[in-house]
C-alpha cells in the first residue's frame, strides 16, 4: 500500500502495535497524542485517513472530528473512529458529526487494517 | 388505653395468641369478632378495619392505580383484601419489597451513570485490552519478526497485563464498596444526614441552649472531614433557629396558627425561612415534615425525608417543585399543594421561599438559598400539581419539564407504551 495515516491516540501500547501493522501494510503512519494540538498535526500534511481516537488529552476526539468537517479542507478527509465507549449514542453522536468508521475497542488488528485500506478506496 | 393484651382477647373470647396474629397482620377480621374487638377498644369498627388493613389498602391502590386495567373494572383493593386475605398479604409484601428494590436501582443507576471513576476504570481496562489484543496478535501472526521487535511486544504485553491486573482489581475493590454502601451514605452531605436522622433530626443540647459548643456534639460522631465541616454549618444555623423561635414558642405559634407557616411568620415576626427550618424538627407535639434546601443551581444542599414523598439521591430534583419556584422569585413566598406519581391522594402541602443575601459586600456574587416544607395533608384536590422525585425515575412522560428519558414507563400514558 502506499498511503499515509495519521493516527490520533495517547495510549503508547496502542500507538505501536497499530503503527506497527499499518507500516509492515505499507503505510506511512504519523502519531499525534495531543487532542488540543491535532488539528494543527492534521493541516501539517494532509494524510489519506484519519484513525481518531475519542478520549484524547485537551480534547475529545468528537470535537476534533467537528472540526474537521467544518474544515473546507478536510470535510471529505476520511476519519475511523476507535473508542471503549460503543453504544448505540456514541455511534449516533459521531454519525451526527459525519464519522467515516466508528470501531469500538477491544479491535482486531484484521479489523482496524481493512478499515483503513477501505476508507483510503485501496 | 392501659388495656393487656389477655383482657382484651378474654373481652374478644379468642386466646391471646390470635390476638396476636391480628395485632401483626397474620389474620384478618371481621363479623361478630370485629364487633367484639370494636367494644372492647371502645372504638368504631371501621377504625380496627382500617387499622388492620389500612396500610394493604394503601399500598394496592398505589400499584392498581400504576397499572391500570385496559379492558375495563377491575376489583378494588378492598374486594381483593375480603376475598383473598392471603393473596393480599403476600402482594402487599411484594409492592413493599419492589419499592425498596426501585430505590436500590435508583442509587446504583445513578452511582453508575454519575460516577467518573468507574466510567475512567471501565475505560481504562478497554484500552488495555485492546493493546494486548493488538500486540498478541503481531507476535502470534508474524512468524518473521525480528527479535527486537519480539522483546519489545512482549515487554508492552507484560506492561499491559500488569496494568490490566491492577486495574481489574481497582474495580473489584471499588465496585465491593459500591454494593456495601447501596444502603450508606457516600457523598458528605449524606453521612451529615445520617447522622441527623440517627439523633431524630433534633439536637436536643441546642434546643436547651443555642450557644451549646457545637464542635462538642460532632467529637463523638463518625464523620469525615467534609462532612464535618458540613455539619458545623448546619448545627451553627440550628442553633440560631433554636435562639430566634425556641420550642415552646415554636409550639404555642404553631398551635395558634394551626401550622399555617406564613402565619407563624406573621406572628413571630420571624423570616419564613427559619419558620420552615424549625418546623421540620422532629417533636412530638408537632406533625412530621420533610424539608429540601437548594443553592442557586437548584443543587440539594439539605434533605429531610418524609414517608411518600421521594427525594432524588445523586440526581437533580424535578423541576416543577415549588421549591424552585421560590427559586426564581425570592422573598415571595410559595404555597402549593403536590402529588407525586404512584401515591394517588396522597397529597403534600408545600411551603417555599428563597433568600439572597451578600457576603461579599457589592462586589460580591449575592448566594441565593430557597428552602421548602413539606407537610403530609388530609385532603383529596384535584388541582394539587403533579411532580415527581427526578426526572430518571418519575414515569410522567409527558411531563413538560422533563430533561432526560426515565428509568420507568407511565402505563397510564398511552404515548409511552
Amino acid at each position: 500500500m502506499d498511503g499515509h495515516v495519521l493516527l490520533i491516540e495517547d495510549e503508547p501500547n496502542i500507538i505501536e502495535a497499530i503503527r506497527f501493522i499499518l507500516s509492515r501494510d505499507g503505510w506511512r503512519v504519523d502519531v499525534h497524542s495531543d487532542g488540543a494540538s491535532a488539528m494543527d498535526a492534521v493541516r501539517r500534511r494532509k494524510p489519506d485517513v484519519i484513525v481518531l481516537d475519542v478520549m484524547l488529552p485537551g480534547r475529545s476526539g468528537y470535537d476534533i472530528l467537528n472540526d474537521l468537517r467544518q474544515s473546507e479542507d478536510f470535510a471529505d478527509t476520511p476519519v475511523l473512529m476507535l473508542t471503549a465507549r460503543g453504544q448505540q449514542k456514541d455511534r449516533d453522536i459521531a454519525e451526527r458529526i459525519g464519522v467515516s468508521r466508528f470501531m469500538t475497542k477491544p479491535f482486531s488488528n484484521g479489523e482496524v487494517l481493512d478499515a483503513v485500506r477501505e476508507l483510503a478506496g485501496k | 388505653m392501659g388495656l393487656k393484651q389477655v383482657d382484651v382477647a378474654q373481652a374478644c373470647e379468642i386466646s391471646p395468641a390470635y390476638l396476636n396474629l391480628i395485632e401483626h397482620n397474620k389474620r384478618s377480621i371481621g363479623g361478630a369478632l370485629l364487633s367484639r374487638l370494636s367494644r372492647a377498644l371502645s372504638i368504631d369498627p371501621a377504625d380496627v378495619s382500617r387499622g388492620v388493613e389500612g396500610s394493604v389498602v394503601a399500598a394496592m391502590d398505589a400499584a392498581l392505580a400504576r397499572y391500570p386495567d385496559p379492558v375495563g373494572a377491575r376489583e378494588s383493593s378492598e374486594d381483593i383484601i375480603q376475598r383473598f386475605p392471603g393473596i393480599a398479604r403476600v402482594l402487599h409484601q411484594i409492592i413493599t419489597e419492589n419499592q425498596q428494590l426501585a430505590k436500590t436501582i435508583e442509587v446504583l443507576s445513578d452511582r453508575l451513570n454519575q460516577d467518573t471513576h468507574l466510567s475512567a476504570s471501565l475505560h481504562n481496562m478497554l484500552s488495555t485490552v485492546t493493546s494486548i489484543r493488538s500486540t498478541s496478535g503481531i507476535l502470534a501472526s508474524d512468524e518473521d519478526l525480528d527479535a527486537d521487535w519480539q522483546a519489545r511486544f512482549h515487554r508492552n504485553l507484560h506492561e499491559d497485563s500488569q496494568r490490566l491486573a491492577d486495574a481489574a482489581n481497582g474495580l473489584v475493590t471499588y465496585l465491593d464498596g459500591l454494593s456495601d454502601s447501596v444502603s450508606a451514605t457516600s457523598l458528605p452531605q449524606e453521612e451529615v444526614e445520617a447522622w441527623l436522622e440517627a439523633r431524630g433530626w433534633r439536637i436536643v443540647e441546642l434546643e436547651d441552649d443555642p450557644d451549646h459548643d457545637t464542635r462538642e456534639l460532632l467529637s463523638g460522631a463518625s464523620l469525615g472531614g467534609a462532612a464535618r465541616m458540613i455539619a458545623l454549618g448546619l448545627l451553627h444555623r440550628y442553633g440560631e433557629d433554636a435562639r430566634a423561635l425556641p420550642h415552646d414558642l415554636l409550639h404555642k405559634t404553631a398551635i395558634a396558627a394551626d401550622f399555617d407557616p406564613m402565619a407563624m411568620a406573621t406572628a413571630s415576626n420571624l423570616p419564613l425561612a427559619v419558620v420552615l427550618r424549625r418546623l421540620a424538627v422532629d417533636r412530638e407535639d408537632v406533625p412530621s415534615a420533610g424539608l429540601v434546601i437548594c443553592d442557586a443551581s437548584g443543587t440539594l444542599t439539605f434533605r429531610k425525608e418524609i414517608d411518600g414523598f421521594a427525594l432524588p439521591r445523586l440526581t437533580s430534583a424535578c423541576a416543577v417543585w415549588p421549591l424552585f419556584d421560590a427559586l426564581r422569585q425570592p422573598q415571595m413566598p410559595v404555597r402549593q399543594l403536590v402529588e407525586q406519581p404512584g401515591q394517588p391522594g396522597r397529597l403534600f402541602d408545600c411551603t417555599a421561599i428563597s433568600d439572597i443575601r451578600w457576603p461579599g459586600g457589592y462586589d460580591g456574587a449575592g448566594v441565593v438559598e430557597a428552602v421548602m416544607l413539606i407537610q403530609p395533608v388530609d385532603v383529596s384536590d384535584s388541582l394539587a400539581r403533579a411532580i415527581g422525585s427526578s426526572c430518571r425515575t418519575c414515569p410522567r412522560q409527558t411531563c413538560a419539564a422533563r430533561r432526560e428519558p426515565s428509568m420507568q414507563v407511565d402505563r397510564s400514558d398511552p404515548a409511552a407504551l
